[in-house]
């Protein structure tokens, strides 16, 4: 299954926040941590990552430092700032208003679906 | 690079195809050396996973690509995100301007910036220091000021050149030793006001002298007496932008002194006499250093001004020149011989020289020739015609109207631009069939920048002499 392009947009911000408050972490490994989480249904072109941390970095939304990686190389490191905190929580607020608001959507479309009208599959507009 | 692959003969390449792959992302200006390091590091490291999975290097690296995304796509979207870089940034303080972002601005760049501000404060001392030995600004009760103005600028100019470019010590002490020479000269001549206030050879050279000593100061900028046409060509390029600046700088200090008197009105303090006597004299004086230095700091983050303005304009002057020599065919009017007719035509060549000049600045010399070099030669032909029809109006009755120094040196700019433009519009035709190439018109003006400095150096230290000093 894959995802529509405009909600893997929108749901970018909350998870990358979201895993950079799991602890501080870099590109490569977020986009692991993206695909594990969906089971690889988040399916994100890697290099698209980058410009959304740079973003949030410029909104004050996380901070970047250098460090040497095991490899050798310089590894950039993204950690959540407070600002970033307050943002997850407050996308988090939002994403369960869609998500309950959606919930209760669904629920009475099976509810209508599974009762006593019979073959109509959509709710009547009374 | 891992030894295990040593038996692939594409093994070896890895390196150099992910430097490949890197140079291309670096192709966009809005992907910063840093941001391509970040993604190297993706790259590689997604590598390594994919080898641990029994990939080889290079199976591993077209599936890293491939995941990584378009180039196009991703340079689109770094665009999207970072498209202050697409606009060159203003870094002071740096020679770092085109590596973006966070590498610090550079020792050198900020030692540039202080030698510069410091020449900039000397220059603006040195013109009040003969103040403090009580000689007056104003130029009708002193000829000081009017006579030595170019010694204020232009030896500071100089002097941030001779700092700031590895010149030789006899270099260093024969522009130094040209300016002193000048500086003396000019003020041993015995310039004196006559009582109807006719200054002609002052005047005269106070208006060519700073024109001979700009090749000193050219002299400081290219190192040396003699080098090749593209140090000289860089010095003209320099000249252009330095004028630019200079202007902006000129107008934005306008303003400042024009809001400082309205709001010091306001509260009904005069502050005529301060900035009368100090912000106006050492602006000046060090507003062309500091110009200087943002010239030579900003050669390649800004867009060279001279050359834009020449090409928007030279249609216009040639369409304006022909519209004029076809009304004066058709009216059968002839020019009218006044007194000013000669200094319009030169004001006239001075300007179809400076287009000309900072238009083939800008031009690639190997080229084809082009519609617009047609439309240059149609603005220098022009510009010749009429300058040859005022001669001849003017020829029959110069002789009759005397021979003061004013006329007799409008004269000589006039030969001496219409040898120039002649040899240009020349070069131009057997250029544009195909006989010579390009560089050919290069090396003439050039070469001509000498003449040209030369005459002024005439006109500004043998004139008075010639013309005992009235």
């Amino acid at each position: 299954m894959s995802i529509n392009k405009d909600l893997v947009a929108a749901s970018s911000t909350p998870l990358v926040l979201a895993i950079l408050f799991e602890g501080d972490s870099y590109g490569y490994a977020i986009l692991q941590r993206v695909r594990e989480l969906s089971g690889g249904a988040l399916e994100w072109t890697d290099g698209m990552l980058y410009p959304v941390l740079h973003r949030l970095e410029k909104a004050g939304l996380v901070e970047s430092r250098w460090e040497k990686a095991e490899t050798g190389r310089r590894r950039k490191y993204y950690r959540v700032t407070a600002a970033g905190r307050e943002q997850l929580a407050e996308e988090r607020r939002q994403w369960r208003t869609v998500d309950d608001t959606l919930r209760k959507v669904w629920s009475a479309l099976s509810e209508a679906a599974h009762g006593d009208a019979g073959p109509v599959p959509f709710p009547q507009w009374s | 690079m891992d030894p295990k692959q040593q038996g692939d003969p594409a093994a070896g390449s890895l390196d150099e195809q992910i430097e490949a792959w890197r140079s291309h992302l670096r192709r966009s200006r809005a992907i910063a050396g840093s941001d391509a390091e970040e993604l190297e590091d993706h790259l590689r490291e997604q590598i390594a996973t994919l080898g641990e999975h029994g990939l080889t290097d290079d199976e591993a690296f077209l599936v890293a690509v491939k995941r990584m995304g378009a180039i196009n796509a991703l340079t689109r979207e770094f665009a999207r995100e970072h498209s202050d870089r697409l606009w060159k940034q203003l870094v002071l303080a740096g020679d770092g301007a085109g590596e973006g972002g966070s590498e610090a601005p550079s020792a050198y760049g900020s030692r540039r910036m202080w030698v510069a501000l410091a020449l900039a404060v000397a220059a603006g001392v040195a013109i009040k220091i003969p103040g403090f030995f009580g000689i007056p600004f104003d130029p009708d009760a002193s000829l000081f000021y009017p006579v030595n103005m170019a010694f204020f600028t232009l030896p500071f100019i100089a002097a941030y050149f001779a700092w700031e470019r590895p010149l030789s010590t006899s270099s260093r002490l024969w522009t130094a030793g040209a300016f002193v020479l000048a500086a003396v000269v000019i003020n041993a001549f015995p310039f004196s006001l006559a009582p109807a206030g006719e200054a002609d050879t002052l005047i005269l050279s106070m208006l060519h002298l700073p024109i001979s000593l700009w090749l000193i100061v050219g002299m400081a900028y290219v190192g040396g007496w003699w080098p090749g046409n593209e140090r000289r060509m860089d010095f003209i390029r320099f000249t252009g932008e330095l004028f630019i600046y200079y202007v902006l700088i000129a107008l934005g200090g306008g303003v400042l002194i024009g809001l400082t008197f309205a709001l010091f009105e306001a509260i009904g303090v005069d502050v005529e006499p301060l900035v009368q006597g100090w912000v106006v004299p050492c602006g000046v004086a060090g507003a062309a250093v500091v110009a200087t230095w943002l010239v030579e700091a900003k050669q390649s983050v800004i867009e060279n001004m001279a050359p834009v303005l020449a090409r928007i304009f030279i249609p216009l002057f040639a369409l304006v020149l022909l519209a004029f020599v076809l009304t004066m065919a058709a009216t059968g009017r002839g020019i009218d011989v006044e007194r000013e007719i000669l200094i319009a035509v030169d004001l006239l060549l001075v300007v179809v020289f400076g287009l000309l000049l900072y238009s083939i600045s800008a031009r690639d010399p190997l080229a084809p020739p082009g519609l617009f070099d047609w439309l240059q030669l149609t603005l220098v032909g022009t510009a010749l015609l009429v300058d040859v029809l005022a001669l001849w109006a003017i020829g029959a009755r110069i002789s009759g109207m005397g021979w003061t120094p004013n006329r007799f040196s409008a004269l000589g700019m006039n030969v001496v631009l219409l040898i120039n433009l002649a040899g240009s519009a020349l070069l131009y035709a057997r250029f544009l069939r195909g006989r010579v190439v390009f560089s050919r018109l290069w090396a003439w003006q050039m070469t001509y920048v000498y003449v040209i400095a030369g005459w002024a150096a005439v006109v500004a230290f043998f004139f008075p002499v010639l013309f005992g000093f009235r």
